[in-house]
């Protein structure tokens, strides 16, 4: 086995360790652990934060990746680099069927050619996977569905009982109380965090995933695409790459957009004019010509550098992490325009005063005095452009210009579901899948980012 | 006529439930002006808002009544509640310049007041309108009927204001802090005119200030909270008189004049008790040098002294009263030694001219100047203090931000400042660097001068680190914790965050951060006009007795004149960016030559204490 480290997977760890680092700061300085606390106070808040970490937890499996060693040779690799999901996900990955079929279904969607009684005629053909245990499909599907699903109610309901006994025993030992008392003030929300309503989200969530794990054994239970991929696979690995995007395009966009905007309205004169031209010019141009432009260029870089890309996942990788970098140049100007306003605002501040008052040389008053005073706005429009980004992600692919057409994302999902929605019959599990989970994961962004505002905003009423 | 009964009003907050009036009881009659007097935090505001109900959406009055003639209005449901508010009941208050509607002209505001609240519709609710302006004094109302609010000064808006209240014919007007973000002559003009017009209409009126000066000159009874309670009630001639409540008698002697010079001020030591626990004594007790056993134990009622005057105090109880202690007076340690002022000039000014230029068109190019200050000269000796009075917009900050040399690059100033042997105004950078460590600046808003984002550790080792970088940390270590001593605040403040401080703690470390470069000279830039009274007098004592110690020099920057007769050796008048008169304080506070500086001295309120048998100046 040979690890691989993708670029975009040095990026996750990096994000994975800078957020651990800031963690660690946040317990150390007691304003910043206030705020924060004040973010996970509200049910809404954590009920997010709670969906939004299984999210992280998927992509962040999806992230490691390696390639596997070839039986009976010594220094020999695959060409396939897999991540860990995919060694989870085996079942899924492999079963693949012919063509479209339906969720949980154990028949072809289409009537296929097939010969039967050595006479060749066209009928609804059995899947190789989904549903392959049942004789009798028409008389035992139903049955057999039903019962995975209450054991998958069952096994879900088994772990989220088991979280609930989990936070019940820290929090009497915390608060050196008796397991029944514990018990009681977290049912009636007394805990001062809202640990009922993440116990909720995690019950709904083991429910569902209880259930899907119990089909997905024996079915394919979002259905298969054209070529019989099993989308739930599909789907689940789409995951890090809007995180990837998310995150990523977010990071280049911050120190553009901070450092710029900082300059520009603390400095003023012509430094300020210049980067005011620089953003004007930028916003002036249609973003996905820029993008398309550039990702061309790309394109034809990566295929005439074979020897810089050996693997098709390292190419596939490149062009994704390019995509974040053009995607992060080109949306910096709004974060810089609001920090070039507010350190207007605060360059007139006292404080500011009193430290030129000091002598204090410009780059001291610009990171120590006035970036600490803009870092709430960077967290917020940060927390907010990552959904914003993300959708970005489903546009750029809908049109051809996002990611590699063989990388798994939300975007190709939903180009392929536009051509499926206009054919006879219909193909509606796709476009449902992608939408469904791209607005989990997109309602939950913005639902912590909310929580994270109104913590962090100054001009939010606290009642 | 208005009669409130044990009001009490909660406000429910993430400490808990805050009881910001608790038991009060008052009565107003037609045609009288009570003044409610308090400190910041003390529930006089939120005493008037539960009145005409505008209370915010966490707060509501939880017992007691308020009765106006016969209805209770406590209880109104808000759709007839409306009718009162603004019909009966008409509010001003302090910020003129955020209580108009900045979008519609002063004329339509009026009229639709009076619209709403009366039967006058169209032309003779205009007539109306141009009556009511003629009334509160706006010059040509003709023309200032169709005038934006951005196209009034704040005099004027204060005017506007009190036309659209009075417009609807009120039995009771609430007036909260109406003069407090005025200059002391409009203020004195504003006073006239809501007195004159009181009494014309004889209606009652409720004033809600903070300044005392304000209240001998308005009021007709007086009421005194502190931490949520009326601790004295009475008519405004037998409480000046006699104040009898310690809390009163210290805030008297806590206000700066001219007979206190010599000693400290009566600082009232400690801060307002938190409201939202519960208290078991007198809430003033932590604070009162009288206070015994029996003020910590038990909870003081309100005593009727005779001529409806009544104090919240024991030591006017019938039987087994607290003897009252009068706090002792505490000297400056003159005879240890009188200042030197050395004879050399410290600071010297010469015609110093600011101007702010005009940028305007496409390239934004100078096409004029503002003119803040012109040719202004005066000197300033080591250890003196410099007065620097004068009204808004005169140019006294800038004066003071133009010697620091902050306005480098946004304005054009000339002239000569030269500090010590170096010419500020041509200094290049090293030599900047060595004059900025002999004079630093104290700002007004102890909120806004201290990095939120910073330890009070870090705020006070920047100014030795930027200007003193040959000390090493272990030495820098030692000054800091000097400094907290020299401003008595506790070690444990170093690792603290600004907002854990409360504003008379924050000045304390902005005068300390100030103090760290050992400057010979400091501008104080109004550092006690966003501070209470007593904790003002906290800071001029801190100010006095640093001068005393260190020898500095102060170029006080102030529109108080009670401040500048406590404190200023020598006085300079600032009018629209001209120095009119200078002189040695006393005699030009006795005897102004210029009619400028005789104006602003007759408009300070002043106040005749019985007790002392001074009279006593006031803060604006």
């Amino acid at each position: 086995m040979k690890i691989v480290v993708l670029w975009t997977d040095w990026v996750v760890l990096l994000v994975l360790l800078g957020t651990l680092a800031y963690g660690w700061k946040v317990m150390r300085q007691p304003h910043l652990a206030v705020t924060w606390r004040k973010a996970f106070n509200t049910a809404t808040g954590t009920s997010a934060a709670t969906v939004l970490a299984v999210f992280l937890v998927i992509g962040l499996l999806d992230s490691l990746h390696y390639r596997p060693a070839i039986a009976g040779k010594a220094d020999a690799y695959a060409t396939e680099t897999r991540s860990v999901l995919d060694d989870i996900l085996h079942h899924q990955q492999t079963g693949r069927e012919r063509s479209y079929s339906a969720p949980l279904a154990y028949q072809g969607y289409e009537k296929e050619a097939t010969v039967i009684d050595g006479q060749a005629t066209r009928a609804y053909l059995r899947l190789q996977h989904g549903g392959a245990h049942l004789d009798q499909p028409e008389q035992q599907w139903a049955a057999d569905v039903l019962l995975r699903t209450v054991a998958g109610v069952g096994l879900g309901l088994l772990l989220a009982a088991a979280a609930t006994a989990l936070a019940v025993l820290l929090l009497a030992r915390k608060r050196r109380q008796g397991l029944g008392q514990a018990w009681r003030s977290l049912r009636r929300g007394q805990v001062g965090f809202p640990l009922r309503a993440v116990l909720l989200t995690l019950t709904v969530l083991a429910v569902l995933a209880g259930v899907m794990a119990m089909l997905a054994t024996a079915y394919h239970v979002l259905g298969t695409d054209r070529v019989g991929n099993d989308l739930l696979y599909v789907v689940l690995k789409s995951i890090r790459t809007a995180l990837v995007i998310g995150t990523m395009s977010t990071l280049v966009t911050m120190p553009i957009a901070v450092g710029l905007g900082i300059c520009a309205g603390y400095l003023r004169g012509w430094v300020d004019e210049a980067i005011q031209y620089v953003y004007t010019v930028i916003n002036s141009i249609p973003y996905v010509l820029l993008i398309a432009a550039v990702v061309l260029i790309l394109m034809v870089f990566i295929d005439n550098h074979p020897d810089l890309f050996p693997t098709s996942a390292e190419r596939t990788d490149a062009r994704l992490f390019f995509l974040c970098i053009i995607l992060g140049m080109t949306s910096w100007t709004e974060l810089c325009r609001l920090i070039r306003g507010e350190v207007i605002k605060l360059r007139e501040a006292e404080y500011i005063q009193a430290a030129q008052a000091f002598g204090v040389g410009t780059w001291r008053i610009l990171s120590v005095h006035l970036l600490p005073n803009v870092m709430h706005l960077i967290l917020i429009s940060m927390v907010i452009n990552f959904s914003g980004l993300v959708l970005a992600e489903a546009v750029l692919s809908y049109v051809g210009i996002g990611v590699d057409p063989s990388m798994q994302s939300f975007g190709t999902l939903i180009n392929t579901a536009r051509l499926e929605l206009s054919r006879e019959p219909t193909i509606w599990w796709t476009l449902a899948t992608a939408f469904t989970f791209m607005f989990s994961l997109v309602l939950s962004a913005n639902l912590f980012s909310d929580a994270i505002r109104d913590a962090f905003d100054p001009r939010a009423t606290h009642k | 006529m208005l009669q409130l009964d044990q009001l009490r009003t909660e406000i429910h907050s993430s400490q808990g439930i805050v009881v910001a009036v608790d038991g009060v009881s008052l009565a107003i009659q037609p045609g009288e002006t009570f003044a409610l007097v308090g400190e910041s935090g003390s529930g006089k505001s939120v005493t008037a808002l539960s009145i005409s109900r505008l209370l915010p959406d966490n707060a509501c009055i939880a017992a007691g009544d308020v009765r106006l003639d016969d209805a209770s209005l406590a209880d109104l449901p808000e759709s007839e509640m409306r009718a009162y508010r603004g019909g009966r009941i008409a509010m001003i208050f302090q910020e003129p310049a955020t209580s108009l509607n900045a979008v519609m002209s002063v004329g339509r505001q009026l009229v639709e007041a009076i619209t709403t609240h009366t039967e006058l519709r169209g032309e003779a609710a205009r007539a109306k309108a141009l009556d009511w302006l003629r009334r509160v004094g706006i010059a040509e109302p003709e023309r200032r009927i169709d005038s934006y609010p951005f196209q009034l000064s704040g005099g004027q808006k204060q005017r506007v204001m009190i036309a659209m209240a009075l417009a609807t014919e009120p039995a009771l007007l609430i007036a909260d802090e109406p003069t407090t973000a005025l200059d002391v002559t409009v203020q004195k003009q504003i006073l006239d005119l809501l007195l004159d017009l009181q009494r014309e209409r004889g209606m009652a009126m409720l004033l809600i200030t903070h300044d005392l000066g304000v209240v001998s000159q308005v009021a007709d009874r007086v009421g005194i909270m502190y931490a949520g309670e009326l601790v004295e009630l009475g008519s405004k001639a037998a409480f000046f008189a006699k104040p009898l409540h310690p809390y009163a008698t210290r805030l008297l002697g806590a206000l700066p004049d001219v007979d206190k010079r010599g000693h400290l001020l009566e600082a009232i030591a400690g801060s307002v008790p938190p409201l939202y626990q519960a208290f078991e004594g007198c809430r003033f007790a932590p604070r009162c040098y009288s206070a015994t056993a029996r003020c910590r134990g038990e909870i003081p009622p309100m005593y009727e002294m005779g001529g409806g005057h009544s104090v919240r105090c024991f030591a006017y109880a019938p039987e087994a009263a607290v003897p009252l202690v009068r706090p002792p007076l505490r000297d400056m340690g003159e005879g240890r030694a009188a200042r030197q002022l050395g004879d050399q000039a410290l600071l010297t000014v010469e015609n110093l001219r600011v101007r702010f230029p005009i940028r305007s068109g496409l390239l934004q190019r100078v096409s004029g100047h503002v003119d803040a200050v012109h040719e202004v000269s005066f000197s300033l000796r080591p250890g003196e203090t410099l007065a620097l009075v004068g009204e808004s917009g005169s140019g006294k900050t800038t004066t003071g931000k133009a010697i620091l040399q902050l306005l480098r690059g946004t304005a054009v100033v000339d002239g000569q400042a030269m500090l010590g042997d170096i010419d500020l105004m041509r200094a290049g950078k090293a030599e900047l660097k060595r004059a900025r460590r002999q004079m630093q600046i104290i700002f007004q808003d102890p909120f806004g001068s201290l990095n939120p984002r910073m330890r009070v550790g870090e705020i006070l080792a920047e100014g030795i680190q930027s200007l003193r970088p040959e000390l090493d940390l272990a030495e820098r270590r030692r000054r800091v914790d000097a400094l907290l001593e020299q401003v008595s605040l506790p070690q444990s403040a170093l690792t603290r965050f600004p907002h854990e401080f409360s504003g008379g703690q924050r000045q304390r470390i902005a005068i300390a951060r100030a103090l760290a470069v050992e400057p010979s000279l400091i501008v104080c830039d109004e550092p006690t006009s966003a501070l209470d009274v007593s904790v003002q007098a906290q800071i001029l004592n801190l100010l006095k007795e640093l001068q005393q110690q260190l020898g500095v020099a102060y170029l006080f920057i102030t529109h108080n004149i009670g401040v500048v007769e406590y404190l200023a050796d020598r006085i300079a008048v600032m009018q629209a960016g001209r120095i009119v008169e200078t002189g040695e304080s006393a005699s030009l506070l006795m005897s102004p030559r210029h009619d400028y500086t005789r104006t602003l001295l007759a408009a300070v309120p002043r106040v005749v204490v019985g007790e002392a048998d001074t009279e006593v100046l006031l803060p604006a």
